[in-house]
């Protein structure tokens, strides 16, 4: 396909080693705040650490979490995620089965697709939303942070394009064989949108696990903070109160973590459940960019 | 003539109970929908009309329909406030910074990785390139505070080894709006570099290899080939993003932004947060996210519509 002369090939190299530079530029800060993470506090703050971790200890990751207040946080975060992902996914799937139909299968079915479409280009803003919330009473519930984005409308268009490239014929012949539409879409649909599936529940995995805006203003007592938004206090607020209360055993541990190694820890302990699966599914991560951007 | 009432009526009978089973037969699909129309009633239309209280002066207790209105009150005094404009401009600019760099470095990044022949390379870099993309900004936002602090952090040491006085990015307002579009480069272009590489992928190889045929050069193909190839795609994201002049990034900007850049980084959203939620000037909150929601509205509109036209997008 290309020309392998001699500029060709010093291209080709100065490519290589320009790409891979970025690649690296683009993890080298995550990767140093790792090793910081595991780091001595002296070291790290005499800037000794860059890839690798000096003094290595896990003082920050036990003091971490020995923290009560990051524990309950850590299972606010995985009970709001198995809660949004159960929600999102079923009414994902009830709004784009019937909304995959042609209109003569489905009356109103553009009245439908309009009212959920004009929810994405439109909206009433951040205070009339709190106080929507706020009045329905669900402040300090789990609930809060689950049912105002119950329906993600844009999964919704995903799965339903994705219905539509089903073969009809498949769901004709059901029908004439007497299932309905229960039946055909959970015998015929779902098992053969599973590539589809895969990456919408990934996606919403990840939403909700990254999400702390909601948990920051619809939660008044920080026992109901998910991770994110745990996190994002104590990275707005540098104060060291954490520190005051600690006891001998406590103190002994401080001499090893210093509050830029704990918080290397709590990022990364945040980040894990992510950076952990990723390798694994990352087929899954590029299939759903691809899809999610350019549908079909 | 009674043969024909007959056959009228029997044709007007078996169309209604057609009618009928159509709708039985149709039932399960409406119960479907039942449950995310009424969530969306409930959280994106309900508060729709909560936009009355960008005319009150809105009472928490008394509710959306119920708190005395003050007309244009609340505009007035948006208007009147000094920072409001600069708020506007910075929002704007940023926005703008944004959208162009997250589709120019995306494209060329992508037209280069093309080029990688091997794909054991090609499949790496994609890999490191798009993870910050999954992490959220209040992690990446203590990533970046970390490594530009300028007493410890590791930038400053890596300046003060080649001479430089360290800098404090975070709280430099002629600095920081290129910071958090640098950033958002950092965090979204692995992303962009994706979907235009599936785009470069789908082109068909035989117009290489014509190429190739009349003697072009490697830079030829991407500029005849390449380029035109991916056009549709540049298209439609570029129309597409129109919609986002006004978001700056709230969740970036709230992460990395403090007092000491307010004049430069400050933007609509975080604007509407100071102002309504920790002020609670609720009123004047609104109105400044109503201006947001209209204009975004106007351009998510024109963007869908350009769209349509030069790409033939259709979004159902």
């Amino acid at each position: 396909m290309h020309h392998r002369t001699f500029g060709g090939k010093v291209f080709e190299g100065v490519n290589h080693l320009f790409l891979a530079a970025c690649a690296l530029l683009c993890i080298f800060p995550i990767i140093h705040v790792l090793a910081v993470s595991f780091s001595g506090s002296t070291a790290a703050a005499a800037g000794q650490v860059t890839l690798w971790p000096v003094e290595f200890n896990l003082s920050s990751y036990k003091y971490a979490l020995n923290n009560p207040q990051f524990l309950t946080s850590f299972l606010v975060s995985l009970e709001r995620v198995a809660l949004g992902l159960s929600v999102n996914m079923l009414l994902t799937i009830f709004a784009a089965y019937p909304l995959s139909k042609e209109r003569s299968d489905l009356y109103g079915r553009n009245a439908y697709s309009w009212y959920l479409f004009i929810t994405i280009i439109f909206s009433g803003g951040l205070i009339p939303w709190y106080m929507t919330v706020k009045q329905l009473g669900l402040m300090d519930s789990v609930w809060a942070l689950i049912l105002p984005g119950a329906v993600p409308v844009f999964n919704v268009i995903i799965l339903l394009n994705f219905f539509r490239q089903l073969p009809k014929e498949i769901g004709e012949s059901a029908f004439i064989d007497g299932a309905g539409h229960w039946t055909i879409l959970s015998r015929i649909y779902l098992p053969l949108s599973k590539p589809a599936l895969a990456t919408l529940v990934l996606f919403t995995c990840v939403g909700h696990w990254n999400a702390w805006f909601d948990g920051l203003i619809l939660m008044s007592s920080p026992h109901h903070y998910p991770l994110q938004t745990y996190l994002q206090t104590i990275m707005i607020n540098r104060d060291m109160s954490l520190f005051t209360t600690a006891s001998q055993e406590e103190l002994k541990m401080l001499s090893e973590v210093s509050d830029r190694t704990l918080k290397s820890a709590q990022i990364f302990i945040a980040a894990a459940p992510i950076l952990a699966v990723y390798p694994f599914l990352q087929k899954y991560f590029m299939k759903g960019i691809v899809v999610g951007s350019v549908k079909g | 003539m009674a043969s024909r009432q007959t056959v009228e009526q029997t044709g007007g009978y078996t169309k209604r109970t057609r009618a009928a089973a159509k709708i039985r037969h149709q039932f399960p699909m409406h119960l479907m929908l039942l449950p995310c129309v009424l969530l969306v009633a409930v959280f994106s239309y309900y508060p729709m009309a909560g936009i009355l209280i960008a005319f009150q002066n809105y009472n928490p207790t008394k509710g959306f329909f119920n708190s005395k209105f003050v007309g244009l009150e609340n505009f007035n005094y948006v208007y009147a406030m000094p920072e409001t404009m600069q708020v506007l401009w910075n929002t704007v600019f940023i926005a703008l910074l944004k959208i162009v760099f997250g589709l120019l470095v995306p494209v060329l990044f992508a037209i280069l990785l093309d080029m990688v022949r091997r794909s054991f390379v090609k499949r790496s870099i994609q890999t490191l390139i798009y993870i910050p993309h999954f992490l959220s900004w209040v992690i990446l936002s203590g990533i970046l505070i970390d490594i530009l602090s300028p007493t410890d952090g590791i930038i400053s040491f890596i300046l003060k080894g080649i001479g430089i006085e360290p800098i404090f990015f975070l709280a430099n307002e002629k600095i920081f709006p290129y910071l958090l579009v640098v950033t958002d480069v950092w965090k979204e272009f692995g992303y962009g570099t994706i979907i235009y590489l599936a785009a470069i992928t789908s082109i068909n190889t035989l117009l290489y290899e014509a190429a190739v045929m009349d003697g072009a050069s490697r830079f030829r193909q991407v500029l005849h080939v390449t380029i035109p190839g991916i056009m549709p795609i540049v298209v439609l994201m570029a129309t597409l993003s129109l919609g986002n002049v006004l978001n700056a990034g709230f969740e970036q900007v709230f992460n990395l932004y403090s007092p000491v850049v307010y004049k430069t980084g400050d933007i609509l959203d975080t604007f509407v947060y100071r102002i309504g939620l920790q002020n609670s000037q609720y009123g004047v909150a609104t109105a400044v996210g109503l201006f947001k929601s209209v204009v975004s509205f106007v351009f998510i509109v024109t963007g869908y519509r350009l769209a349509s036209k030069f790409a033939g997008y259709r979004i159902f």
